[in-house]
């Protein structure tokens, strides 16, 4: 593929990327709304454009499960999955990171049932949120694309060799068809040039993966996996500086929107965050000193990059996706509230969750959940959350 | 697995904890887990090698007569050899120590 501009559904090019990443194996289930990444891959392969291994399987634990074959021999694999997908999934998502597997998901981020919802929130990457891969969140079709690459990159370096997943708005993303950069080939080699995996299984060199661990051995398994995945912080900055010396395109752990000068701040992760600049330019027009914050790395967490932006911001608005039930809030908020906590004059975080199965939040719900979050650190009231629009 | 487990730091482990000494599980004497031991009585035993098919642990081993007798360092006397034995000439004795 040559260099061009292209209008196209996001789905599609997310399933060009992994194309022109020249993938070896590919298992995959379709799942709504992850199916058309999948169900284009399946029509490369069959129609000859791109030489792997497409491996219908019958579920998603499979799906993982061929991923971690595939992986620990050496290939350059990739999946897509959401929701219920991802839930089935478990048991061998955990497994994939433990056994340091440089598997690639695109993580079509949808509700978890009941009730059965097939819309977007992000319920269900928080499910796994500790399984140890690394998560990076994208907010238009062409980040989504870029990131295709970036995670093979990161995945699959040697100082990494942590699987990724990129969580991807579902439908809100995975469906619009959006004008998107495509790089040619050349540059992706270069990039993600071809990959070696040390100590791979091969009959030449026997190795044993996945062995039995008695508790002598497993507190130092999880330190050694909690030490590669805080480790792999450094290569993906890297992995990013790279892609924007190779194509203009920046990208960054946490990223900022007018919030230099901001007093207060609405924190987002993935696609919303649009939707956030817009209502924060019209806040801004009304004389309100708002910012954005977008989380981009997920795990593992920047916790410095978010220092960098928020020292100094009065009030934290957090926009989650998805309900701690019977805890303090959302995933998010949780987590800044405690990146924080012993920070001195640290930013007051106040919490909304929004968004559910897709409902909309426009830029007007926007307005009122920056301007009642900030009411609502003024008047001290902080605890928990607020389910920003819930009918009661 | 040159290093008993206790001794091995994080750092030591490879990648994923991945194990490249082929057949080192040969190291991790599973013995002392025991507290009946299978004794055959050799006059009995007819070396027909069911209680070698049954064991769970291939911790029984065939001697060059024929006989079959349990390698003490791995079989953790579950008894089903005993069990198995069709002419009953395997007793699970307690272990003194």
């Amino acid at each position: 593929m040559a260099k061009e501009r292209r209008g196209i559904e996001v789905s599609l090019a997310i399933a060009e990327a992994v194309g022109q990443a020249d993938c070896d194996v590919i298992a995959a289930y379709p799942i709504t709304p992850q199916t058309h990444i999948v169900e284009h891959l399946s029509e490369m392969v069959a129609d000859g454009h791109l030489d792997a291994e497409f491996v219908p399987v019958e579920s998603e634990h499979s799906a993982m499960s061929v991923c971690c074959g595939a992986a620990a021999v050496g290939a350059r694999t990739f999946t897509s999955t959401s929701s219920q997908g991802l839930a089935l999934m478990a048991e061998i998502f955990f497994i994939a990171s433990a056994m340091r597997l440089p598997v690639v998901m695109a993580l079509a981020n949808r509700s978890l049932s009941a009730p059965l919802s097939i819309w977007n929130d992000h319920t269900d990457t928080m499910m796994v949120r500790d399984g140890g891969w690394i998560h990076v969140f994208v907010e238009n079709g062409q980040e989504a694309y870029d990131h295709v690459f970036w995670a093979f990159r990161v995945a699959e370096d040697p100082a990494v060799r942590l699987p990724v997943a990129i969580n991807i708005d579902g439908f809100i993303l995975t469906h619009v068809i959006e004008p998107i950069e495509f790089e040619d080939d050349e540059l992706i080699k270069r990039y993600i040039p071809e990959y070696k995996m040390e100590k791979a299984l091969h009959p030449d060199n026997p190795v044993s993966m996945g062995c039995f661990g008695m508790p002598e051995i497993y507190t130092e398994a999880q330190m050694a996996r909690e030490k590669a995945l805080v480790g792999s912080y450094a290569t993906c900055v890297k992995a990013w500086e790279e892609w924007a010396v190779l194509t203009g395109r920046r990208y960054h752990p946490v990223e900022t929107y007018r919030a230099e000068d901001a007093d207060y701040c609405i924190v987002t992760m993935g696609s919303l965050g649009e939707t956030a600049m817009v209502a924060v330019d019209e806040l801004r027009e009304q004389g309100e000193k708002v910012g954005v914050i977008k989380i981009r790395l997920w795990r593992p967490f920047p916790f410095e990059d978010l220092y960098g932006v928020v020292d100094g911001k009065r009030v934290l608005i957090v926009l989650d996706r998805a309900i701690s039930f019977g805890g303090p809030g959302g995933p998010v908020a949780l987590e800044l509230r405690s990146a924080l906590y012993n920070r001195p004059q640290a930013p007051t975080v106040v919490n909304y969750v929004a968004g559910l199965a897709s409902r909309d939040v426009t830029v007007e719900d926007f307005k009122a959940i920056i301007l009642g979050g900030k009411a609502k650190a003024a008047a001290g009231d902080t605890a928990g959350f607020t389910l920003y629009g819930v009918r009661e | 697995m040159a290093r008993p487990m206790e001794e091995i730091r994080w750092q030591d482990l490879e990648i994923g904890a991945t194990v490249s000494e082929p057949g080192c599980s040969r190291e991790y004497k599973t013995g002392s887990w025991r507290s009946l031991r299978p004794v055959v009585d050799g006059e009995q035993c007819i070396r027909c090698g069911v209680c070698w098919l049954y064991c769970p642990d291939a911790a029984i081993d065939r001697s060059e007569d024929g006989h079959f007798q349990a390698d003490l360092d791995y079989c953790k006397g579950c008894g089903i050899c005993a069990r198995e034995c069709p002419v009953g000439c395997i007793t699970m004795e307690i272990e003194e120590s």
